[in-house]
Order: structure tokens, then C-alpha cells, then sequence
């Protein structure tokens, strides 16, 4: 192809230049399906909705709500495969009990019981299997759920990273409350529960190849309390999130997708601590879309705002609590971050994983 | 002093930006090179802050858009062996090779690994000896003494399961390139800090000279950005067409010559393919012949490789702002964010990105120039 | 091509005959090569390029540099004219290439 742009005196015309486009539409599963991001909604809405379609799967909130014998269940599902299986702050075990949680949490309901099935590699030291089940079992204990029953698999050698957890969950949604990401409305003030990025850049800090040292630790942590805290306030909080993977970006995305309301971030409002910051700027990752794992987002009214941020002030879970921005009728589907010079730039739905550049 | 809060700071940055309005008389079209610089003014939205006048045009400055297609080829087929380990910055694993990328030759069992330095991919061939560990050398001069000090130790270790597969592109080559288009419409360069931390800035006066263009050496952060676009444009308006350096905190005038020697003993300039163009003369680096033993396109015999480019979208006319993204006929229709034919289209930096993004934002004629799009919410 | 950060050297170390620092980011410490800024001392600043030191930060640089941004403005808002604009810039250096 070169040639034939390339110009009399030597030099190709740029005039012609292009550049690549990343592949989408490839027949296998890539890392990125798993990424939270544009990648995981279309597994999600091409293959998995047509294939178990119905109304409830369609709402896409964190957990199910689901009609039983005159109450509301709430139920959820969550795998973990994270890497390595120890991390500052915590482990496999606590994550897969606190995610599950904090997913029933985000509709409002508080956890009761938790199943848990895990998949071990042949050849896991069973003291790894013991430390990983022990803090499974302090973080039941914490966030108030019993681990009611369980399975456990073993796959050969080599056909997984140790262990993997599966973890699924279900409680009861309080009379009177409807927490959902389609409830977002303009005017809606949009609250973080503290600091983010905390439990992304922890592990990132122990992943082979690139390793660095940072005093810092996961926020891995049970949401069920500052939920129930918050709803003491008002029954009326609209929509709940946590921001896990894909980050705050990810999770106000959805919400504004759901609702066709826009967000506008003040992104100075963001409360990041500096080690994470400092860490996302040397990997070249940007703050917004790293996961959290202790954190929740809330889009509340504005008349119950100023209360509610108190109340979750007053909580441990909820200490560093922050408006950070306000839902919006104009670019409905959008968010939009103001920066801190005054200018704004859009905070788009990731791709994929967030990659570490070099660029 | 941290070198880093102190350039972002906004009662500055309204400085800078009420001294560049006080400067401009006209339009000048400006473009800076480096796509760290143009993440940095996406990031802080300071193309839509700068006065109507000033437009920026996002230049190639990106190593993972113009590697070329048959190296990312030669990278697929080396990181498919089973007794590879394949190591790469993260960002080029989703660049798109013949058919596929590295995360699907992950995807399909390949041991293809992020690292942050090819000095941790050497680490990884010292533990794992029985393996042949491949570094993906890509990148501009900012990068090459990185990878050139991996193959130098390595021979100097005595690391023979290490090797680099080399695709080094150097920026002045493609300056020239720019300014030699019969259709350049680029009137003053913002050069890339970093790469003259590395090189110093003897290679640009001739090339100011040649082509009658400011060139100003600029950093990173926002203050750092607007103080490069307020000299250009002071230059402009005075009709000069200097070497200026708005960054000498980090850049002397001799670069850095400990790197600078390493370069000369471990590479040789080449001749370098950039993807979508073809071939630039002297535009990029190979393994000088003391280090061939190193190179991988040898070791795993993959010299020979040749790809065909698929048919190009239309952003090289973007990237020398010849064409403005809406006036593509695929923009916003078989090209969007979600289905893109073009880096441009791929990231949120890319020009074309930026404009789709700002059109869904500002819907109407005024999304045409991008700017209007500040007075959201 | 250029994501580079700056970072304090808060350690130096040889390691298989190549100096090596520990490099604080603000809270986030890295292992960095030394070997193509051979000078560099612990408490100094450098622009840190995947894992290497490539540029010692020059503090008298970046104190004109941002005292050429205040004074900038300053100027305006005391003279609020071509001249103090002009004076601003005859004091400022042309800063070789």
C-alpha cells in the first residue's frame, strides 16, 4: 500500500495517514468481557438477555427484586477471580462476602444469607484454602449474613489461579423503598460514600510486573449498615451504586443510561487520596474508572441531601462522604466531568479493562 | 516544589489564557505531536478555554496508532509460541494485528504479559530460564534508552533467553513529513518535552529554519501546555520561527548524553514503516549489529513477515486537521466510538472521539467546532 | 510516547553493577534505574519514564518558570496595558533553545 502514497521527493504523504481500530467483534471471549465496561454490557445484552429473557433480568440493577409470598427479596450473584489471591487490606474471601453484600445493599435491602461455591486448583495449598475461608467467615460475621450452604469444585492443575469464589446472596428490600438506577432524576444531588480507588490500585500493587510499594489498602468493606443509616433518613434515596469495576465512571454511566438523565462530575469534588492519584499517574490510568470495593454512589433529592450526607458522615462505612456532582436533564445518557481549570471533558463508558500506558 | 500541582494551578492557568486572548490577532492552527500532550488537554478541557483562534491539531505522536501492521503480525506470531513469554506495555495489547490482537492470542493460551519496564521483562527471563522472554521495544526516544539498557544488560548479564522486538520511531523524521505535505496546514509545532529531555534540541533549528515554523519545546501539565500554545502563538504573531524551550525544568539543550550514548552503541537509524503511511527515511531505530543476537525478529526468523493494511479510514486528513472529523462520510454512521475504523475514533482523545462525544453533548451546528460545548449543565 | 512523572529519590542502591533508587511518588514508590542520571542524589527530583530517571527536575527552572506565569498576570492587573505587557516580556528571558 505504501507506495503508492509515498511522494516524489521521498517522503510519504500524510495526507494519507490512518490508523488502526482495536478489534470488537471476535469469536472468543477476551479479558475485557469481564472489564465492566462496553465489552461486559454487550455479552450481557447479546448473548445472556436473549437467552434467559424476562422482566426481571432487564432491570440490570446490582441484585434482583424479586416478589415472594407477600415481600420483596432481594437476590444477587457475584464470581471472584481476583489476582493475586492476597492483596493489601484483604483477600478473595472478604471480597466475595462484602461484594455480594453491597450488591443487595444497592437496592436498599440488608444481606441474610450468603451461598458460596468455590472452585480450587489442584495443588492449592490447603492453608491458603483455610486463610481465604476464615476471612470469609470473620466478614460474614461483620456485615451480619450467615453463610448458609456452599459447594466446592476442583479443576486440574493449571486450569485456574488457585481458587475462585462464587457468591450469592439474599435479603429483604424495606416496605416503601425502590432503589433503582431508572429512578435517577434531574436535580438529584450524586453522593460518594469516601475515597476512590483505593481497592483497584491496592492490587494493582502486588500484580506481577508491576509491583510498587504504596501504603495504602483495599477498601473491601460491608455496606449494609450505611445503607440502613441512610434509609433512616428518608426511604426516598433513588438510586444506589456500587462502583466497582469500570470505577465511578462506569457505575454513573449505567445510571444515566438507565434513567436518560446526564451527570455532571465536579471532578475536584472527587475525594481521591494522593497515593492513588500519584499511582494512576505514573500508570497512566485515570482515578474515575479504577475499582472500589467499600463504596457506594447515591443519587439523592436535593431537599434530603444536606441530611443524608450527615447521617452517612456519622457512619464508619460513610466518614468521607462528598458531593461530587448533580444529575441533569441535558445530554441525556452522558456524564460530563467539569475540570478543575473550568473546562469539561466527557467521561465515557470504558471499553475494556484500563489498561496501564506508556502514552 | 513537586513538579506537579504547582502547573496545574487554575488562578495561573486564567493567566496564562488572558495573556495568550491579548496575543492572538488571528487564526493559527498549531499542533502538538505527542499523544501524552494530547491526553493532557482532553483531560483538562483546555482545548475548549483557549480563545477561538487557537486551534489544536492532534498530531501522531501516538506509538501504539503508528506501529505497523506487520509488527504487530510478527508480535502475534512470536507471542502464539509455546516457549514464549511475550512482554508489552499495556497499551498495545488491544492494537489490532492482521485478524487479531495480543489479548486474543492471550485469549487462546499465548503467555502474553503487561509489564511497566522492559527492565521487569528481563527480570522475568532471569527467573525463567527455561523460556524465551520477548520485550515489545515500541515507542518514541522518550522510550528508547529504556529499551535499549534491557538488551545492553542482558548481554552483559549474559541473559540469553531475552530478546527485544524492535519498532522505534524518532519525531523529527515526521515533522518533516508533515511540513513536506502540499496540503500541511500546520503553522507551529508544540515539540514533546519528554522526547527532548531524551535528545536535546539540536535536530529542530533546521527544521525551524527549513520549513519557517516555531517549534516550542513543551511540557505536560496544563500551565505547562498553555505557556508552549501562548509562545507559539507569540512567535506567529510576530512572524518568527524560533526554537523556543517553555519547558527547561526537565530538557537541557544536550538532552541527556548518558542516554544518548547508550542509543548510539545499542541502535542504528533505520528506515521505519508507520502504519497507514509507508516508509519514512531515517525514521526510526533497529538493534546496531554488535546487539543482532537480541533481536527477535531474527531469533524467531519472522524478518520476512509482510502484511497487507486494510483499507484506510480518513484520519490521517484528520490528524493534519485537512478534514474536520464531521466531514468524513463515515462519521457518527459506520464510525463511532463503538464500531471504529480509526484510532481517531478509538480513544477519547482522538479527535474524532472528541467531536462525537461533543456533538451527542451539544447536539446542532454549534458541536461543529467542538467549543461551544463548554456551557454544559 | 511520553508518559513520564516526576519523583523524589529517596534511596540509591547498586544492583548487579547498575545504580538503582527508590523513587517516592507521593506515597507511591517505585524501583527506578539510574543509570542514565549517574549524578542524581537522594532528596532530587526526576522525570520518570517506565522505570528510568531521564532528566534531572531543575528547581531554578521551574521557580522562573512559574514566577514568569505570576508575574504575567500581575503586570496586567497593575498596568492593565500594552506596557506592562511589553515590560513583562523584555524581563523575561528568551530562553535559549
Amino acid at each position: 500500500m505504501a507506495e503508492a502514497y509515498v511522494e516524489a521527493g521521498g517522503l510519504p504523504d500524510p495526507s494519507v495517514w490512518s490508523c488502526p481500530a482495536p478489534l470488537r467483534d471476535g469469536p472468543v471471549v477476551v479479558l475485557g468481557h469481564g472489564g465492566g465496561g462496553a465489552l461486559s454490557a454487550e455479552l450481557v445484552s447479546e448473548v445472556f438477555a436473549p437467552a434467559y429473557g424476562n422482566e426481571i433480568l432487564s432491570g440490570l440493577g446490582d441484585s434482583a427484586i424479586l416478589p415472594l409470598g407477600g415481600t420483596r427479596l432481594a437476590f444477587s450473584t457475584d464470581a471472584y477471580v481476583v489476582r493475586p489471591l492476597f492483596f493489601p487490606g484483604g483477600c478473595i474471601g472478604d471480597l466475595a462476602v462484602n461484594g455480594t453484600v453491597n450488591d443487595l445493599a444497592m437496592s436498599g435491602a440488608r444481606a441474610a444469607f450468603l451461598s458460596c461455591a468455590f472452585i480450587l486448583e489442584e495443588g492449592t495449598e490447603l492453608a491458603v484454602v483455610e486463610r481465604v475461608a476464615r476471612a470469609m467467615g470473620s466478614a460474614a460475621a461483620a456485615a451480619g449474613v450467615v453463610v448458609a450452604t456452599g459447594d466446592t469444585k476442583v479443576v486440574d492443575a493449571g486450569h485456574g489461579d488457585g481458587i475462585y469464589v462464587t457468591t450469592s446472596g439474599v435479603g429483604l428490600v424495606p416496605e416503601g423503598v425502590d432503589i433503582r438506577p431508572q429512578r435517577a432524576r434531574p436535580g438529584d444531588v450524586v453522593v460518594v460514600s469516601g475515597p476512590v480507588g483505593l481497592h483497584g490500585v491496592a492490587v494493582l500493587s502486588v500484580r506481577e510486573g508491576l509491583e510498587f510499594g504504596v501504603e495504602i489498602a483495599s477498601d473491601t468493606a460491608p455496606l449494609g449498615g450505611l445503607v440502613a443509616a441512610m434509609l433512616g433518613v428518608t426511604r426516598d434515596l433513588h438510586v444506589l451504586r456500587d462502583p466497582t469495576r469500570g470505577g465511578v465512571a462506569a457505575s454513573l454511566n449505567e445510571i444515566a443510561a438507565a434513567s436518560g438523565t446526564g451527570v455532571v462530575l465536579t471532578e475536584e469534588a472527587v475525594p481521591v487520596p494522593e497515593p492513588v492519584a500519584n499511582a494512576c499517574g505514573f500508570l497512566g490510568l485515570d482515578p474515575l474508572y479504577v475499582a472500589n470495593e467499600g463504596r457506594l454512589i447515591a443519587f439523592v433529592p436535593r431537599e434530603h441531601a444536606d441530611a443524608v450526607l450527615a447521617a452517612m458522615r456519622a457512619h464508619p462505612q460513610g466518614a468521607g462522604a462528598a458531593v461530587i456532582g448533580e444529575c441533569v436533564a441535558e445530554h441525556p445518557g452522558m456524564v460530563v466531568a467539569r475540570t478543575r481549570l473550568g473546562g469539561t471533558r466527557v467521561v465515557d463508558l470504558p471499553v475494556g479493562e484500563q489498561l496501564p500506558r506508556i502514552c | 516544589m513537586r513538579y506537579l500541582d504547582e502547573f496545574q494551578d487554575p488562578a495561573l492557568a486564567r493567566r496564562l489564557l488572558d495573556e495568550i486572548r491579548a496575543t492572538v490577532t488571528r487564526p493559527w492552527a498549531l499542533m502538538e505531536v505527542c499523544g501524552g500532550q494530547t491526553h493532557s488537554i482532553i483531560r483538562h478541557g483546555i482545548d475548549q478555554l483557549l480563545p477561538s483562534e487557537v486551534e489544536l491539531i492532534h498530531g501522531p505522536g501516538c506509538p501504539v496508532c503508528v506501529t505497523p501492521l506487520e509488527m504487530i503480525d510478527k508480535a502475534l506470531a512470536i507471542a502464539s509460541r509455546p516457549d514464549v513469554v511475550f512482554c508489552s506495555f499495556g497499551d498495545m495489547l488491544r492494537v489490532p494485528g492482521s485478524g487479531r490482537d495480543l489479548f486474543r492470542v492471550k485469549s487462546a493460551g499465548g503467555d502474553v504479559r503487561v509489564v511497566y519496564s522492559p527492565l521487569d521483562a528481563l527480570e522475568i527471563a532471569r527467573r525463567t530460564p527455561e523460556k524465551q522472554v520477548v520485550f515489545f521495544g515500541i515507542g518514541f526516544e522518550t522510550t528508547a534508552p529504556a529499551n535499549a539498557m534491557a538488551v545492553h544488560q542482558a548481554r552483559r548479564l549474559g541473559v540469553r533467553n531475552f530478546s527485544l522486538l524492535v519498532s522505534h520511531v524518532r519525531v523529527p523524521p515526521a515533522i518533516e513529513a508533515i511540513m513536506r505535505s502540499p496540503h500541511c496546514r500546520v503553522q507551529g509545532f508544540l515539540a514533546a518535552g519528554h522526547v527532548c529531555s531524551v535528545m536535546g534540541v539540536g535536530e529542530y533549528p533546521a527544521l525551524a529554519e527549513r520549513f519557517r515554523v516555531p517549534l516550542v519545546v513543551t511540557g505536560f501539565e496544563p500551565l505547562d501546555i498553555l505557556e508552549g500554545v501562548r509562545r507559539t502563538v507569540r512567535q506567529l504573531e510576530r512572524g518568527e520561527h524560533r526554537v523556543e524551550n517553555a519547558y527547561p525544568r526537565a530538557v537541557r539543550d544536550e538532552g541527556n548524553p548518558a542516554a544518548l550514548r547508550m542509543l548510539a552503541e545499542v541502535f542504528e537509524v533505520a528506515d521505519r514503516a508507520w502504519r497507514g503511511i509507508g516508509t519514512i527515511p531515517a525514521s526510526g531505530w533497529r538493534l546496531a549489529d554488535a546487539y543482532r543476537e537480541f533481536d527477535a525478529e531474527h531469533r524467531f526468523d519472522v524478518t520476512d513477515m509482510r502484511a497487507e493494511e486494510p483499507a484506510a479510514c480518513r484520519s490521517g486528513e484528520v490528524l493534519q486537521g485537512l478534514l474536520k472529523p464531521y466531514e468524513c462520510a463515515a462519521f457518527g454512521k459506520a464510525c463511532t466510538p463503538r464500531t471504529p475504523l480509526g484510532a481517531t475514533m478509538v480513544s477519547g482523545e482522538g479527535a474524532c472521539a472528541a467531536y462525537y462525544l461533543y456533538r451527542r453533548l451539544s447536539p446542532g451546528p454549534a458541536a461543529a467546532t467542538g467549543k461551544e460545548a463548554t456551557s454544559v449543565g | 510516547m511520553c508518559l513520564a512523572v516526576p519523583g523524589k529519590v529517596v534511596g540509591v542502591e547498586e544492583r548487579d553493577g547498575t545504580r538503582m533508587a527508590k523513587v517516592d511518588f507521593g506515597g507511591v514508590v517505585k524501583d527506578v534505574c539510574l543509570a542514565y542520571l549517574p549524578e542524581i542524589e537522594v532528596g532530587d527530583y526526576a522525570i520518570v519514564h517506565v522505570g528510568f530517571a531521564l532528566q534531572r527536575l531543575d528547581e531554578e527552572a521551574a521557580l522562573a518558570t512559574l514566577e514568569l506565569f505570576a508575574r504575567m498576570g500581575a503586570l496586567e492587573e497593575e498596568f492593565g496595558d500594552a506596557w506592562g505587557r511589553a515590560a513583562a516580556e523584555a524581563g523575561e528571558p528568551e530562553v535559549p533553545r
